[in-house]
């Protein structure tokens, strides 16, 4: 994943993270939140939104300091300013929404050991100039909130019946219980991630052909 | 192996350079998590109040105002910050003409998933508890949940039992919570069928708190029984 040029555009950059390497859909990467807090689309966009903001931040700021952190203590630093925004984002979201704090629990804590985060510091923040670095980041927390999106709006619409908490089938609807359980989480990330197999198989097939 | 390979030379780790880098990077991440820290404690703090508040309203519609209170063995004492060891915090309701409604406090304990909390109505003139609502829970939707909205288990709090012992340093009968159909007494619980660890908890953070806090309360209950009879 660190394969990407330096001259790369920077659209180019921002396009790795959205589609080309969804972090979800394609890396396979935060599977963790990805589960266990999309139950619905708003807490889903939530927590996309709460990454994105600790990837941007955090990337900028390690790309910034690159040349003055030793190779030996890298890691160490990073997680010390991973952590930093993890902490500032958990302040901002109790002063904004205190019901999405709520429901999103100890999930916001545990950003600071998503591997998105701490790769993308270590294979491209480490290595680009902060631009680059932050457009980075940039596409893979869009990529990684369209991801999340895509699990809690399924995951809501078929085990609630609603969207944005607003109901879509009326009262005769009975809802799919199973689809905010557990179990659920896996049903929809295997569909999708079977959707984009047959995506990429089937661009694969046009470009032989 | 040949002697023609070169000699790779590892240059020096300046060990001065990794503990400046090391105290300047968390230098500047705790400036700038107490700035953040400063800037949103408010928001925070008047979230939590706004949440609070809304939560007793629910449970006491004739509250006019909501004073928050610290029951120790030092007495009664008005809540600010955290409570203090041994402390438990209650919110005293008054009506329009500053006289106590009744008291609301929070119980918790584990469910099926994580804690269940509870925000429960006690009035001294019943010594029951007359209605609860729940202010935490994770437990399975379409099961656990039922706490929430099962109006017979919802029933099982109209008036429940928590009478002191004549000294007052206890519940008279431990409130539990029961079987589905087998409730005799005015303290027990009849739990949600199929929902048995989540009704069993919400027994227990009730009768866990009430246990701690009655004993603390009923005996100072006069001096707060007028709003600003604290202060």
């Amino acid at each position: 994943m660190s394969s990407q040029p330096l001259q790369a555009s920077n659209m180019e950059q921002l396009l790795e993270g959205i589609w080309k390497q969804n972090p979800v859909f394609v890396m396979a990467l935060g599977m963790c939140p990805a589960l266990a807090v999309t139950v619905s689309a708003f807490n889903a966009l939530g927590m996309g939104l709460a990454t994105t903001f600790v990837l941007i931040c955090s990337c900028t700021l390690i790309s910034m300091l690159r040349r003055f952190i030793p190779r030996e203590v890298r890691i160490a630093t990073y997680i010390v300013i991973i952590a930093t925004f993890v902490t500032l984002v958990d302040y901002i979201i109790q002063a904004v929404s205190l019901a999405l704090y709520e429901a999103l629990g100890a999930f916001i804590q545990l950003i600071v050991v998503n591997c998105i985060i701490l790769g993308r510091a270590e294979a491209h923040a480490a290595k680009n100039p902060p631009l680059s670095a932050m457009v980075n980041a940039l596409g893979m927390g869009i990529g990684f909130t369209i991801g999340l999106f895509a699990l809690g709006s399924v995951r809501e619409i078929l085990g609630a019946g609603k969207l944005f908490g607003l109901s879509l089938f009326g009262e005769h609807f009975q809802p799919w219980v199973v689809m905010v359980l557990p179990p659920g989480g896996f049903f929809v990330l295997g569909l999708w991630l079977l959707f984009f197999a047959w995506l990429a198989k089937r661009k694969e097939a046009q470009h032989g052909a | 192996m040949n002697g023609e390979q070169p000699i790779h030379v590892v240059p020096p780790v300046n060990s001065l350079r990794m503990v400046r880098t090391l105290m300047l990077v968390t230098s500047l991440c705790g400036g700038l998590i107490v700035a953040v820290w400063q800037l949103t404690q408010p928001a925070i703090a008047a979230n939590k109040k706004v949440v609070l508040e809304r939560s007793v309203r629910a449970l006491i519609p004739n509250a006019a105002q909501i004073v928050e209170y610290d029951a120790s063995t030092r007495g009664v004492t008005p809540g600010k910050g955290d409570p203090a060891d041994g402390a438990v915090r209650f919110y005293a309701a008054y009506d329009r003409h500053g006289q106590l409604e009744a008291i609301a406090a929070e119980g918790a304990a584990r469910g099926y998933t994580d804690t269940v909390r509870v925000l429960y109505g006690y009035r001294r003139a019943c010594e029951c508890i007359f209605g609860i609502r729940v202010t935490q829970m994770k437990e399975t939707p379409g099961i656990g949940d039922k706490i929430i909205t099962d109006p017979v288990f919802l029933k099982n709090f109209e008036s429940l039992d928590v009478s002191l012992t004549p000294d007052m340093r206890s519940l008279f009968n431990t409130v539990k919570t029961v079987k589905h159909g087998t409730k005799q007494f005015g303290w027990e619980i009849d739990a949600i069928a199929g929902a048995t660890i989540t009704s069993k908890a919400v027994g227990r953070g009730i009768n866990d708190s009430a246990q701690r806090l009655l004993p603390l309360l009923v005996p100072n209950l006069e001096a707060i029984s007028q709003k600003g009879g604290m202060q």
